[in-house]
């Protein structure tokens, strides 16, 4: 096989893949990618093609996620399952430091992190701008988050543009997907051509990525395939389950806080968490501090926190959003308009997980739409 | 890759004197050795007890003297409580300072009213030291504070000593006393209306439980005071000071970065809606 061409599309089989998942590995990435396991498709851990979802798809809808068995042996399949990349950027928990204490009063310690760069193998579009949310987060305030710095810094991102969109996605609203732009160091495109093998158009969006990509063995794209690349994007586009009207969505939330549509979905959520948990934005962190019995050491962690918990918003006296539909309210405001405020984009990248992955199937599209179809028009603050 | 340096990791500051202010209020003066610890009135630090856990703090202290640094805590929960038990020589750990702090050199010019509910003093005290010590800068100077009862009246002995100035003016008032108290009686917002300050050229910086606060800026606007002139310290959950953990958030601000001083027209219509 020839050597691929840097600065073009070029196609990689699945052996190519292989290569370049065994390329990673040896250069000292910790490679991870889709891996089928407990009846969901997660992120962990793979050490080559072998161990990607091949010939599964997944069924999503509110409050439900079913995997079946494809009539062909795509990779990729499938939309976004419950994990997302936060999880290795942005870990659940994570011990900050650990402390002595001493004479002149105790000294920290941290551990030293030896964390291989990671190498993402099937980043969606909607992920990939999940990333750079969370990047204005904990890199571009006036503090840096150390511990997502160095695990962001060295991390390698193959994306794989969708080929289905899935039950509850909705990225083409949210302008994040299903096509990858930037922010990937190498794009695939999944082709399926009828009972042969799938192939993959590459795309190096980085010097980086086209160095690896060109080690690879490969040719050179026809113009057909890429063509048939584009296609597949269109198609996915256009089979959007879910959409959300973005326009003047600021100020429809901010004017409409005590819309009765709080109460009615008061009455179904349960406060459970799940939605913030599966969030690829969502940040919120508590901070823990603990010591030994003998209160000579001691340590800080920090853990994924939600503001559906009651505590959450605890001060002395109690806590400030009591209520399901406050806490309900405040998350899909910060989602969806104060994230604007702050961090000058929509905290939403469309993917749907809070839909699917909802106990009750409360749908924020459908929420936002309830409000934009009978708005009360209060005062905006 | 190596760590870059962690905000969230305190640096170790000794404890010089704790003395009770209150039944359950103590005043912790902490040496923070010859570098300083340069802060604005009306930023807050996170104090951590060793293997316990960490609060946000107010900055009680004077800031012209940044080699002490000095809090005063309610003991309200098990964090708070384990700071007011610290004795001298003991380590506390120390993260900031954090925040916008309050308009000190906006009110050059003006008169300054300063309304304290309870333990809002305390915040707001920095802020007196720096107008008392430029005071050619200011118009005329008010201090209105409310306390629940004449025990309950924090840095009494500092107050009683301003008081003295004849270039301010100070009232207290308390929401209940027995007999022989021979002071106000009622809700601080009540002494607003009687204060002399030129309403057009006022800034009013404002500290208290929050319901104190939205009633004192009422008061205010009431009394012809720009919203955009009235400050007012926030306060909520905190669990990091950074930006990064969101507990504090309201609306589309986080407590800890964005404020906790903010203008009465920015958080006017937040606050007057509950649970946000």
């Amino acid at each position: 096989m020839d050597m691929v061409q840097s600065d073009e599309r070029s196609i990689l089989t699945r052996a190519g893949l292989d290569a370049l998942i065994g390329t990673l590995a040896a250069r000292g990435y910790r490679v991870v990618g889709p891996k089928l396991r407990d009846q969901a498709i997660i992120y962990d851990d793979i050490a080559g093609v072998g161990d990607l979802p091949a010939g599964w798809t997944d069924e999503q809808d509110g409050g439900h996620y079913r995997l079946e068995q494809r009539d062909d042996n795509a990779l990729f399949g499938y939309a976004v399952g419950p994990h997302s990349w936060k999880k290795y950027l942005h870990p659940p928990r994570l011990q900050l430091w650990s402390a002595k204490r001493e004479e002149t009063g105790f000294s920290i310690s941290h551990e030293p992190e030896t964390i291989p760069p990671f190498a993402f193998i099937g980043v969606r579009a909607c992920e990939i701008q999940a990333i750079a949310i969370q990047d204005r987060v904990f890199l571009e305030g006036p503090h840096v988050d150390p511990h997502y710095q160095v695990r962001r810094a060295g991390a390698f991102i193959v994306a794989v543009n969708c080929g289905k969109a899935g039950g509850t996605c909705f990225c083409v609203s949210m302008g994040t997907g299903p096509c990858a732009k930037s922010g990937f160091d190498i794009a695939l495109t999944e082709l399926l051509p009828g009972t042969s093998e799938p192939i993959y158009v590459a795309e190096a969006g980085s010097e980086k990525g086209a160095e690896i990509l060109s080690s690879l063995p490969g040719r050179a794209a026809q113009p057909a395939e890429i063509e048939a690349a584009e296609a597949v994007v269109t198609h996915t586009a256009a089979a959007m389950g879910r959409s959300l009207e973005t326009a003047g969505i600021r100020d429809l939330l901010m004017s409409n806080l005590n819309h009765p549509r709080w109460d009615d979905v008061a009455e179904r959520c349960l406060a459970c968490a799940n939605c913030t948990m599966v969030c690829p934005t969502c940040f919120c962190t508590s901070v823990e501090d603990a010591s030994d019995l003998s209160g000579e050491e001691a340590s800080r962690s920090r853990r994924w926190d939600s503001c559906f918990t009651m505590d959450f918003s605890f001060i002395h006296g109690g806590s400030v959003r009591a209520s399901t539909k406050s806490r309900y309210r405040q998350w899909m405001t910060h989602k969806l308009a104060t994230w604007i405020d702050q961090f000058d984009t929509s905290g939403c990248v469309g993917c749907g997980r809070c839909i699917t992955w909802c106990p009750v199937g409360i749908d924020l599209t459908e929420e936002a739409r309830a409000i934009r179809d009978a708005p009360a028009q209060e005062a905006k603050p | 890759m190596a760590l870059a340096a962690d905000p969230m990791a305190p640096i170790a500051a000794r404890v010089a004197r704790v003395r009770r202010e209150l039944k359950d209020v103590w005043t912790i003066d902490i040496e923070v050795g010859s570098g300083g610890f340069p802060f604005a009135p009306g930023q807050f630090n996170m104090l951590y007890s060793f293997g316990v856990g960490e609060a946000a703090i107010s900055i009680s202290g004077d800031p012209a003297r940044p080699n002490t640094l000095v809090h005063t805590v309610r003991a309200v929960g098990k964090v708070s409580g384990a700071l007011t038990r610290l004795k001298p020589g003991e380590f506390v750990g120390l993260r900031g300072p954090f925040g916008a702090g309050w308009p000190i050199d906006v009110a050059v010019g003006s008169d300054v009213v300063l309304v304290a509910g309870g333990l809002g003093l305390a915040p707001l005290r920095p802020a007196l030291y720096r107008l008392l010590a430029t005071r050619e800068n200011y118009g005329r100077i008010v201090l209105l504070c409310g306390a629940r009862s004449p025990r309950d009246i924090l840095f009494r002995i500092e107050l009683e000593r301003w008081r003295r100035r004849l270039d301010i003016d100070i009232e207290v008032t308390v929401d209940h006393a027995a007999p022989d108290w021979r002071g106000n009686v009622g809700v601080v917002t009540t002494l607003i209306g009687r204060a002399a300050f030129d309403r057009h050229h006022t800034v009013a910086m404002v500290c208290g439980p929050e319901i104190m606060m939205r009633f004192a800026a009422s008061e205010l606007v009431n009394a012809g005071v720009s919203d955009e002139a009235i400050y007012l310290s926030m306060e909520r959950n905190m669990k990091c000071a950074i930006g990064h953990c969101g507990h504090c958030q309201f609306g589309g601000d986080f407590i800890c970065k964005d404020g906790p001083v903010l203008t009465y027209r920015h958080l006017r219509d937040r606050l007057a809606r509950s649970e946000i």
